[in-house]
């Protein structure tokens, strides 16, 4: 057996069994472990100016925030509906649109489809890239190209979904069944014909339940786009915190909260009939 | 032989009315949508600053990518590790607690329904939220990312720890009763064991999610990147933007590889 760096320096301890054999159980890693985590954990306070006595100390200042927040001010629903259905359609569109773009690029993207390297790696390489660009800077970004509004945020969440979308996608065509699609070939299929009745059965119900996974995630997300302009919720998130009008801000978090808990059980419950 | 493929093939579900009213409700839904979006066209300047963009991204400010003063990209990187490092762990640490409470099988569905609600509001209310209610607090920094990123931790991370706890193996208490331990020894040997991988993996994943969080965070005022990030686009100085960027990608990308591979030793054990 191979021996690790760790176990040549710390020599495992040997037992002698009761029938004279000698076994040996290699030295705990919890230490070394340890030392590392206590030692990340001082740097990362230093760096972050982090305080335990200032939180406990001042927490009664939240308390006071959380306690308004908590007793919404219902005089103010009629103005969150409109800048809900704006979140709800941003978030609807942008998800339809990012879907159907991630389907092709997530079949170019798996391996065992797209046998071409070069292609594949390209495909790849786009999704990981664009996953690592936060929402809200593209969403920024859009504001800039495309005047403030419902437009931008629409786009950001159609990158957003794109990336996410394409990932999980590819990721579970790569483990599907590729039998049928031998067997269809065999048949004298051509590759179309073989990936559409012996792969896209088998891709469907993964792709709508990702997608419906993703709009649930959307709706999160469009809700704080509008802190750079994009529309939505998040204008008037924003606008109250600015106002310190707490009793408002609680009305439209109340909203936000009963739509994320409708989309979250419907898309629940769909997903559940499509898994 | 032909005839019996022939009749199982005429006897194939039907489902085209099926396909139609999917179709048709989505094409609804993007007509609905599709409406109240006012495309007003592109900005007056909205060309030039997509080709800024795209010329601050291909020549990124060298200076600022490898400068160690507290502005430059590799300390402002480093501070946003440090946010995501902290807050991962904090947030892992209170989600044990709140996270057995949660389970049906441990506290009973009453205390479990309601500490699943407690978990539901922490959720609902946006990350961005957190941060401008705690910046009351803390006061504006990276001290402020770092208790943000606790709370809205717990979420996520007691999610997947209640899902761990719900299937936890009881059999092997009942075994360990039999030997005689007592209760510190059975939590020591009947159930860490069966837990802690699923609960390190757990926080792995939600740092991957802390890391890109503590970017926006940035934007309310909350340290790290974020901050920077936005005066430059606002400011639109494309080569400053290009480097934080391009310090972003590799940062977000080295954390996906790194904490992807640990996590399939602690799933898989190998």
């Amino acid at each position: 057996m191979k021996k690790s760096l760790f176990d040549r320096i710390f020599k495992p301890e040997v037992i002698t069994l009761a029938n004279g054999h000698k076994v040996e159980r290699p030295r705990s890693r919890m230490p070394l472990i340890i030392i590392c985590l206590f030692a990340v954990l001082t740097i990362s306070i230093k760096l972050t100016g982090f305080d335990l006595m200032i939180v406990i100390k001042r927490l009664y200042q939240l308390g006071a925030i959380l306690g308004k927040i908590f007793q919404p001010d219902f005089s103010f629903l009629p103005k969150v509906i409109g800048p809900l259905i704006d979140t709800i359609k941003m978030s609807l569109l942008g998800t339809i649109i990012g879907c159907s773009v991630a389907l092709p690029i997530a079949i170019l993207s798996s391996s065992n489809i797209n046998k071409n390297k070069t292609i594949n790696f390209l495909c790849k390489l786009l999704l990981a890239l664009v996953r690592t660009l936060p929402t809200i800077i593209i969403a920024t970004m859009a504001a800039l190209i495309f005047r403030l509004g419902t437009f931008a945020g629409t786009v950001a969440i159609t990158i957003f979904t794109f990336g996410v979308v394409g990932k999980m996608l590819f990721e579970s065509i790569e483990t599907i069944d590729m039998g049928p699609f031998e067997a269809m070939e065999s048949f004298g299929a051509n590759k179309f014909e073989a990936f559409w009745s012996a792969c896209i059965p088998q891709i469907l119900p993964t792709y709508l339940s990702h997608c419906l996974y993703c709009f649930e995630m959307n709706i999160r997300a469009a809700s704080i786009l509008g802190y750079v302009g994009a529309g939505g919720l998040g204008l008037l998130i924003n606008e109250r915190i600015g106002w310190r009008d707490y009793n408002s801000l609680g009305t439209v978090l109340l909203v936000l909260f009963i739509a994320v808990v409708v989309v979250d059980s419907l898309s629940t419950y769909f997903r559940k009939k499509l898994g | 032989m032909n005839d019996k493929i022939l009749e199982a093939y005429n006897k194939r579900p039907r489902l085209a009315w099926l396909y139609f009213l999917v179709s048709a409700i989505i094409i609804s839904l993007v007509i609905y949508s599709a409406q109240g979006m006012a495309f007003s066209g592109i900005a007056e300047k909205g060309s030039e600053i997509a080709k800024g963009m795209m010329h601050g991204l291909t020549h990124p400010d060298k200076n600022l990518l490898f400068s160690t003063a507290t502005d430059g990209v590799p300390y402002l990187i480093f501070q946003t590790i440090a946010i995501a490092v902290l807050g991962t762990f904090f947030g892992a640490i209170l989600a044990v607690p709140i996270a057995f409470l949660a389970s049906e099988n441990i506290v009973g569905k009453p205390i479990a329904y309601i500490t699943r609600l407690l978990i539901l509001l922490i959720r609902t209310i946006p990350s961005l939220v957190w941060a401008l209610v705690w910046i009351r607090v803390t006061g504006p920094g990276a001290f402020c990312g770092v208790v943000t990123q606790s709370i809205c931790s717990i979420g996520m991370i007691s999610k997947m720890y209640i899902t761990a706890i719900e299937d936890l193996d009881t059999r092997i208490l009942e075994s360990l009763d039999a030997a005689g331990c007592n209760a510190f020894e059975k939590i020591w040997c009947g159930i860490l064991p069966q837990l802690y991988a699923n609960f390190i993996s757990a926080a792995i994943y939600r740092f991957d999610i802390n890391m890109k969080d503590a970017t926006t965070l940035g934007i309310v005022g909350a340290g790290g990147i974020g901050a920077s990030l936005l005066q430059c686009i606002n400011s639109r100085r494309w080569a400053m933007v290009g480097s934080f960027l391009l310090g972003l990608i590799v940062l977000v990308m080295i954390i996906e590889m790194i904490s992807g591979k640990i996590r399939k030793k602690l799933t898989t054990g190998e």
